[in-house]
């Protein structure tokens, strides 16, 4: 059953990939909307653009693997298209973890794109090992969390609606534009809540010549987030197919 | 004489769904052999598509079980996918891949050897006539096209049994006639088909046994030749006469006790209810009595939409209002 299950994942991130996430629309959320986002934060208050590049990496993550998710869920759901795939013997959990890692490996390849571009131009040599470690569990970490809210709600335009609230909140509390330890306490543990502060954290020790003892519980963290978004994504999904 | 034990392929007893508080199977049974054609017939919302569903595995019984070629659907569901096809009630491939894409893509969910993959999709899309278009997006076809290929989707694997939920809804005329020759082909070829279906003619034509649902309960199974006869007394015999006098119809009616209904309209006489057969002989004696020329003779036979009104109480209005008639 597992080599079913491991067969349907296959292809269906290879189906997803083709359809969706590489097209144009999909593209240009991952890598144009974070890459603008930073410039107008560098725009606004230039300082060294190294500093950056962690939040726009994080950025690439958190926005590549959610770019297609309300399509690749919640359009597929609308048009029966993910019956389709649960009338084949397939399980729902491998049909879920599929969309999720299609997220996954659309965010992996953009944001491979955005760090070898970021490393190569300014001229900055991480910690590859580090960054391996930060990048995975994030990319399924935010995968999942986009399958989450997909989920919960019925509609595609529900769905980019409701994805663009933690996008946001992120984005301005988990220390992209500066750390999170120069926040109010408050705001600092709000941060704390949510993964892409683990992410920020462990790709500035990734970049940074440190000893990055951080990184393993950052890393942990991660995987944590991404238990916590998974089971209730399939058992909402599961309840839709009651 | 040889005696041919067909096997039964689908078992289902007391199959039971609630959706919260709605009751939407109420404790089902039936058998499906193998070879057959069994039709589901029932107004919407009688519990066809919940059926099919609980079946494929797309949904969980609340109470019941079933079993598909030896398959518990509860706790094997991914053998009984192997070996069924599914064509649902609404074409759902993907309309970003082309016709050729689309069959490969199943194909791939369902295992077929690599090396089969694409002579089977090919084969497919020959016998669907879609050949010429296989590199064409799903989403420029016709509804008959887009039909016929999520039907050739749920052929790729050489499913056993094939459940057709409403294959012929939004299909015009040529296209659903087609379709009923391409399940007669299924067939003749040992596939098992299960088919739902609101269109009385439909079921007549295909099925060898019709299940009639309503509100989540079976309330007969039988085949269209016995379900009709179960409505024999309902056959109405047509006389047309040279000349009718006023005074025949009472003698008629004299004649004829277990008749329900007769009825004049000009030079015709139609007697409605009671044995067909019987009614020919009395009518054609008194005839001959009277000297009077029968000029032609018609016997309406009952159909299955009868046999359906008379089981259900129900009126064939609501299948058709329900899902846009036809």
């Amino acid at each position: 059953m597992w080599m079913d299950d491991l067969r349907g994942i296959y292809y269906i991130v290879l189906k997803d990939m083709k359809t969706y996430y590489l097209k144009p629309p999909a593209i240009s959320w991952g890598i144009v909307f974070p890459t603008a986002w930073i410039l107008a934060f560098y725009l606004r208050n230039p300082r060294s653009f190294e500093d950056l590049v962690p939040g726009l990496i994080a950025m690439t993550i958190l926005f590549s693997t959610t770019a297609a998710e309300a399509v690749v869920i919640n359009f597929e759901l609308r048009l029966g298209s993910l019956e389709r795939l649960l009338l084949s013997p397939i399980s729902l959990s491998a049909v879920l973890l599929g969309k999720v890692l299609g997220g996954a490996i659309f965010g992996l390849i953009m944001s491979t794109i955005i760090t070898i571009g970021s490393v190569v131009v300014l001229g900055l040599y991480p910690n590859l090992l580090y960054l391996i470690l930060i990048i995975i569990p994030s990319l399924l970490a935010f995968s999942s969390l986009g399958a989450l809210l997909c989920v919960l709600v019925r509609e595609v335009f529900e769905a980019q609606t409701l994805l663009n609230l933690p996008r946001f909140l992120m984005i301005f509390l988990c220390g992209v534009i500066r750390p999170v330890s120069s926040m109010p306490t408050a705001l600092e543990y709000i941060a704390y809540g949510m993964p892409l502060t683990y992410t920020i954290n462990g790709l500035r020790q990734s970049f940074s010549a440190g000893p990055g003892t951080m990184i393993l519980i950052d890393a942990m963290a991660l995987v944590g987030f991404f238990i916590l978004f998974i089971f209730p994504a399939t058992k909402l999904l599961y309840r839709k197919f009651e | 004489m040889e005696v041919v034990l067909k096997k039964i392929v689908i078992h289902v007893s007391h199959l039971t769904k609630f959706y919260g508080r709605l009751l939407a199977l109420d404790h089902i049974d039936f058998d499906v052999k193998e070879g057959e054609i069994f039709g589901f017939l029932g107004p919407n919302g009688a519990g066809k598509t919940t059926t099919i569903r609980l079946l494929t595995g797309l949904s969980r019984s609340t109470d019941g079980n079933a079993s598909i070629l030896g398959f518990d659907i509860n706790t094997e569901i991914t053998e009984v996918k192997k070996r069924v096809g599914v064509v649902p009630e609404f074409s759902n491939l993907y309309d970003e891949l082309s016709a050729l894409d689309n069959l490969l893509f199943v194909a791939q969910l369902y295992g077929v050897p690599r090396l089969e993959r694409r002579k089977k999709a090919e084969d497919l899309l020959k016998t669907f006539g879609l050949f010429e278009r296989k590199d064409s997006l799903f989403r420029t076809f016709s509804h008959g096209m887009k039909r016929a290929l999520t039907i050739a989707a749920a052929l790729i694997h050489d499913p056993k049994i094939v459940f057709l939920d409403e294959p012929t809804v939004g299909l015009d005329v040529v296209a659903a006639r087609s379709l009923r020759n391409l399940i007669g082909n299924l067939r003749q070829q040992g596939v098992t088909l299960f088919i739902t279906t609101h269109y009385l003619e439909e079921a007549d034509i295909l099925c060898d046994r019709i299940a009639i649902l309503v509100k989540g309960r079976i309330v007969k199974i039988d085949t269209p030749k016995d379900l009709k006869a179960a409505t024999e007394e309902e056959s109405v015999i047509e006389f047309s006469f040279a000349e009718l006098s006023s005074t025949l119809i009472h003698d008629i009616s004299d004649k004829l006790p277990e008749a329900k209904l007769v009825v004049m309209d000009h030079n015709k006489v139609q007697i409605h209810g009671g044995m067909p057969g019987k009614i020919y002989d009395n009518v054609c004696q008194l005839i001959r009595e009277k000297g009077i020329e029968i000029q032609s003779v018609n016997s309406i036979r009952p159909t299955l939409e009868d046999a359906f009104i008379k089981i259900t109480g129900l009126s064939p209005t609501v299948m058709s209002i329900e899902k846009g008639g036809k």
